[in-house]
């Protein structure tokens, strides 16, 4: 996937809504500053994701963060793949350490979130 | 450079036949085992425990505990941590008989003094935190805040019968303990901002800020060392709706006989007497969290209270029908609880009030030593503690909060807290305390800038003096070796 086509939430997840459906990730950037990955916890097929909430949570050697869902929606598939194996995240964070594949409520609602432009000048000036 | 020899376990070390003991013959008739104890629970062959001498196993663990950095031994800046001296005197007192050597189900008539000592604690406590009653009961800091949680669940359980409370606010720079004692009380946590300040982003809390809320926990001073002069007007608008403010008091030290929480508006709090009352830290306790609350929650502190009778005596009062119940064996903690009063009352109030001082004179001493090299983002001025940042570092040659950290070894300190908070980005969090001179603030500054000049690549392997060198941490949290095997 090409970051630059993808839409971002403030908490560093992105999403890239095709039809119906939406893959969600998480931000090199993010993944950047956890460092050394350990485990990841997420969701199961048929679980509810309501956007800004909790839906999993990544540890590194740093800490243990929450990721937060992007946009509403159902998960219709979750990449196991991660769940054994960490380290694709840390690798390759846009293509084969995708998160999950949802089920969106409304398309539109990831139109919402901040553009790559929009994305790139915002942890720039967070990084103080 | 000179690097210490890995020590062998006790297990390589040990001889067959070497021992400690030689035992005298038997003088009671010998019957076979299995008549005693079931073939079946038997263990099939011998335990293999290691063979030694007595000095053997003397010189073992006293080498290995020189391995281990301490306050006796090293100046010890871990943030948060408030790594200050333990007098000498408080382990003396603690162990008079008279408190070392009570047994918890001795009748309430020989304990009087024990109990004439926590139960003066509790009232210095409550009136160091400005507030009514205190439970000594909770055994760690973390505990008081999940105790303190359940007191005010039950505080609304009673005063609002026909609604539920179910969120608790923190801020993004709290301690990871907050939302963890949140979340096992059956609350939902919600974040609150820091501004660019780092103090509390008014309008993300007034955002937050509903009738589903039932306490926010901040801590004050914060983590990145900064008092938050909102304090007053936050406990105005959580008040207004009802809600409680509590205080994680992990930062006491700060503020000591300065200011009383109660003043500041809030509720209810924690101390830790390992940090504040100079209590030792170790192994991972024993600890104390005692909790102090406003006089409207005390009929729902955990019981026993040590309670004082009209004709002077002391008991343990456990008819408190509100109360949430036991959250710990017994009195709690003593061991601790006894070393921060014999500090309490060796310091005296203006002592008390001396150390918050000297803990923020010596903070910013060192921060104005090393800002140059390591900005601190939420200065120039600090608490207790200040926030330094390795970023610019890492960004131009690569070197990690985590490799001044391990490097510092070497140097014969400990490091700081690194990577927390994490509203700022490499971050090493320093706390001197009081208890440090001048020449060891001035000693410790240098080295930290004596590092951030040194090689880059070479500090990746760093430390180099230690038995062990760079430990995979990634490696140890996945796939621990728990047990020694042959």
């Amino acid at each position: 996937m090409d970051p630059k086509k993808l839409r971002y939430s403030p908490t560093h997840e992105w999403v890239d809504v095709e039809g119906g459906t939406a893959v969600v990730g998480l931000s090199k950037f993010a993944v950047d500053q956890l460092t050394d990955l350990l485990t990841i916890e997420l969701p199961k097929v048929g679980d509810r994701l309501t956007a800004g909430k909790s839906f999993g949570e990544v540890e590194s050697v740093k800490s243990v963060n929450d990721l937060y869902a992007p946009v509403s929606g159902e998960v219709v598939e979750v990449n196991q793949a991660l769940a054994d194996d960490v380290q694709i995240l840390s690798e390759d964070p846009y293509a084969k350490g995708w998160l999950v594949k949802i089920k969106v409520d409304d398309p539109a609602d990831a139109e919402k979130l901040m553009d790559h432009t929009a994305y790139e000048t915002k942890i720039a000036s967070d990084d103080h | 450079m000179y690097k210490l020899d890995q020590p062998p376990l006790l297990f390589e070390a040990s001889r067959p036949g070497r021992s400690t003991a030689i035992l005298p013959p038997c003088d009671v008739p010998v019957v076979p085992l299995d008549s005693l104890i079931p073939a079946e629970h038997l263990q099939k062959s011998a335990v293999p425990l290691p063979e030694l001498s007595e000095l053997d196993v003397v010189r073992h663990y006293t080498n290995l505990s020189s391995l281990n950095m301490s306050i006796d031994g090293n100046f010890y800046p871990l943030g948060s941590c408030t790594m200050k001296y333990n007098p000498k005197r408080n382990e003396r007192l603690a162990a008079l008989p008279g408190l070392g050597a009570q047994h918890p189900y001795q009748d309430d008539s020989t304990l009087q003094g024990m109990l004439a000592i926590l139960h003066e604690l509790q009232n210095d406590l409550a009136e160091i935190a400005g507030l009514d009653a205190v439970s000594l009961q909770p055994a760690a800091g973390a505990q008081g805040e999940l105790t303190a949680l359940f007191v005010a669940a039950a505080y609304f359980r009673d005063q609002e019968p026909d609604r539920k409370r179910t969120q608790v606010l923190i801020p993004d720079s709290a301690h990871g303990t907050n939302p963890a004692s949140a979340h096992l009380a059956g609350f939902e946590t919600v974040t609150v901002k820091s501004d660019s300040r780092g103090l509390v982003d008014i309008e993300d809390f007034k955002s937050k800020l509903s009738d589903d809320v039932a306490v926010f926990m901040i801590t004050n001073p914060n983590t990145v060392g900064l008092f938050d002069p909102q304090i007053g007007e936050i406990a105005g608008l959580l008040h207004e709706r009802g809600a409680l403010l509590y205080l994680d008091g992990a930062n006491m030290n700060a503020i000591l006989g300065v200011v009383r929480p109660g003043d500041m508006g809030v509720d209810l709090m924690h101390y830790n007497p390992h940090k504040t009352f100079s209590g030792p830290h170790g192994g991972g306790g024993p600890g104390a969290g005692p909790i102090a609350v406003r006089a409207k929650l005390a009929p729902y502190l955990p019981s026993p209270m040590v309670g004082r009778r009209e004709d002077g005596t002391y008991f343990l009062d456990e008819d408190r029908p509100l109360s949430i119940g036991r959250v710990r064996a017994f009195f709690g903690n003593t061991g601790v609880l006894f070393r921060a009063y014999c500090y309490i009352r060796s310091q005296g109030p203006d002592g008390l009030k001396r150390v918050a001082q000297h803990a923020v004179l010596n903070a910013n001493y060192l921060l104005s030593l090393v800002r140059d090299v390591y900005p601190v983002p939420c200065g120039p001025r600090c608490m207790h503690e200040f926030v330094a940042s390795c970023r610019t570092l890492a960004k131009d040659r690569g070197i990690r909060a985590m490799d001044v950290g391990k490097r510092l070894i070497d140097y014969n300190f400990h490091a700081p807290t690194v990577y927390f908070p994490l509203i700022v980005s490499e971050a090493l969090m320093i706390e001197p305390t009081e208890t440090e001179s001048r020449d060891t603030l001035e000693a410790f500054a240098a080295a930290l800038r004596a590092i951030a000049a040194e090689d880059a690549d070479s500090l990746h392997d760093a430390p180099f003096t230690t038995p062990v060198s760079r430990l995979d941490e990634v490696k140890a949290a996945k796939t621990p070796v728990l047990r020694w095997t042959p």
